[in-house]
């Protein structure tokens, strides 16, 4: 029976249970998982724990993978796309020591994806599983602080505080200019969260072929969309929701359909647009594309030159 | 006599098999309509399919009381929940958080558990429908979040009129219970959220 590790150099007494968690902990997030997936969009209240990191770190998403993980899973951990952040890189190692768990950062590998404000720009497929990290679960919270009655607005699908918001913002600026965590519609019933990911992955939320949890760890609430779920971003029919455009490439392999960040490289406000999706930007490198700034940022050591790329 | 007092063994090895009988679970309600299979490796008692017994063995505990059949409550089956899960047995199906019953038996109804409030619609029983089989019963289809576009599934050994419960179920959005068919070691997750059509 593997039920406990232990320590490398401690091995006659055991640290801790399988990802850390214990049994009824487990359950207990398993138990509000199956009643998330069974009404999408539908925040359920947890019993969010202690975790090995501060909250606000991922507490959330952690403690979801750690009720699903299993010794068949491989788990790819991202921060804003990249797979090399100090978030990903310590979450992806707290895995490998409570759970043995197989890591990857190729997107189409992972069976459990864990992600802080990014859907990979690789289309997922069937059988994989998102985990979110939500910092704030409810939508409506900077409409209404109380608790009480932003439950009783989704009770009663009373949603046009957040209609008139949105207004509002058109009213304002001629446009609605929430950029993220652009709040979504879900199976006609429930608004949600997506989490702080930019809206140009909001489409991908729509029917996706992959199940996606989401767990506030400071917030104690778990949600989910399960495979093939209606996920509308609000809007109006004069205004329809639009994702994010850029007028340039991304300058290392000169993506035009992927998500860029805006990195200034000096003192004179230069600056570069590049994938925020660092495996979707390397895949695109080591398959020949070539940005316009790939050049020097090989010369300088940012990235691997195209002689050991390939 | 002795078998009635002997209570069989749960999992070996606690950990990995409720992690795979889990994602069996999430897998069943997350995509309504899709035969999974539970392996819990145990022996389950009289009463109860494996896969039932699986599934109490990997959700519940002293947090969530359990309605059964008075037949089972009373048996080897109450017992052996009692000793593994450490859950309370209740006889009144509306406190049960998760309820075992035979899908042929015409009591009790769906609308006798608890749907759970407008607030808190998680807070409802999850119900395992023991059913003779997943084939040759009457055939309808499915539709809702979790499916692509249609599924069709036809378990046997329903009572009359039990489609007709489901579809009410359905209606109530976002309330409502959720079931699990479960025969042998399969289970076919049927949340809330699936609508239920005729045969196509």
């Amino acid at each position: 029976m593997t039920v406990h590790q232990t320590l490398p150099g401690d091995e006659t007494s055991p640290a801790y249970n399988y990802a850390y968690l214990d049994e009824q902990t487990k359950r207990m997030i398993r138990r509000a998982l199956l009643k998330a997936v069974a009404v999408p969009g539908y925040q359920v209240p947890f019993g969010s724990r202690e975790m090995p990191l501060a909250r606000g770190w991922g507490t959330g998403g952690i403690q979801v993978t750690a009720a699903i993980i299993g010794p068949q899973d491989t788990l790819k951990v991202i921060d804003q796309g990249a797979d090399d952040t100090t978030n990903a890189v310590s979450i992806r190692r707290f895995f490998e020591k409570t759970a043995d768990a197989r890591t990857t950062e190729a997107t189409e590998q992972a069976t459990i994806i864990q992600t802080r404000h990014r859907i990979p720009e690789a289309p997922l497929q069937a059988g994989q599983i998102m985990v979110y990290q939500v910092p704030q679960p409810e939508p409506l919270r900077k409409l209404e602080p109380r608790e009480a009655e932003t439950r009783k607005m989704h009770a009663w699908a009373e949603y046009g505080l957040m209609q008139v918001k949105l207004y509002e913002n058109i009213a304002r600026f001629g446009e609605v200019t929430t950029t993220y965590d652009y709040p979504v519609m879900v199976n006609g019933r429930y608004i949600m969260a997506p989490s702080p990911i930019p809206k140009f992955d909001n489409p991908k939320m729509h029917m996706s072929p992959a199940l996606q949890l989401f767990g506030a760890g400071r917030e104690k609430r778990i949600y989910a969309l399960p495979p093939h779920t209606s996920v509308r971003s609000l809007d109006f029919e004069d205004h329809p929701f639009r994702i994010q455009s850029w007028n340039e490439p991304c300058a290392l392999c000169a993506a035009t359909d992927s998500y860029l960040d805006e990195v200034v490289i000096d003192d004179q406000g230069s600056r570069m647009f590049v994938c925020s999706d660092s495996h979707h930007c390397e895949t695109r490198r080591a398959a020949g594309h070539r940005g316009a700034m790939l050049g020097d940022a090989a010369a300088s050591g940012l990235v691997a030159s195209e002689e050991s790329t390939s | 006599m002795a078998t009635d007092t002997l209570i069989g063994a749960g999992f070996t090895d606690p950990v990995f098999q409720s992690q795979a009988a889990f994602r069996a679970l999430l897998g069943a309600l997350s995509e309504p309509g899709t035969l999974q299979a539970i392996h819990g490796g145990i022996a389950p008692p009289e009463g109860l399919h494996a896969a039932t017994a699986t599934a109490l063995l990997t959700l519940a505990d002293y947090e969530t009381p359990i309605w059964l059949p008075p037949a089972l409550r009373d048996g080897p089956a109450g017992a052996w929940l009692r000793f593994h899960c450490g859950a309370a047995l209740v006889e009144e199906p509306r406190r049960a958080a998760f309820a075992v019953i035979d899908g042929a038996a015409l009591a009790p109804q769906l609308t006798d558990f608890d749907p759970g409030n407008d607030q808190f619609p998680d807070r409802s029983t999850t119900i395992i429908v023991q059913c003779a089989a997943f084939h040759g019963g009457e055939a309808v289809t499915l539709s809702g979040p979790g499916i692509a576009t249609r599924r069709e599934i036809a378990p046997a050994g329903l009572r009359p009129g039990f489609w007709a419960e489901v579809a009410a179920n359905n209606a109530a959005y976002p309330l409502g219970v959720d079931l699990l068919l479960a025969h042998g070691d399969g289970v076919i997750g049927l949340p809330r959220s699936t609508q239920i059509g005729g045969a196509a």
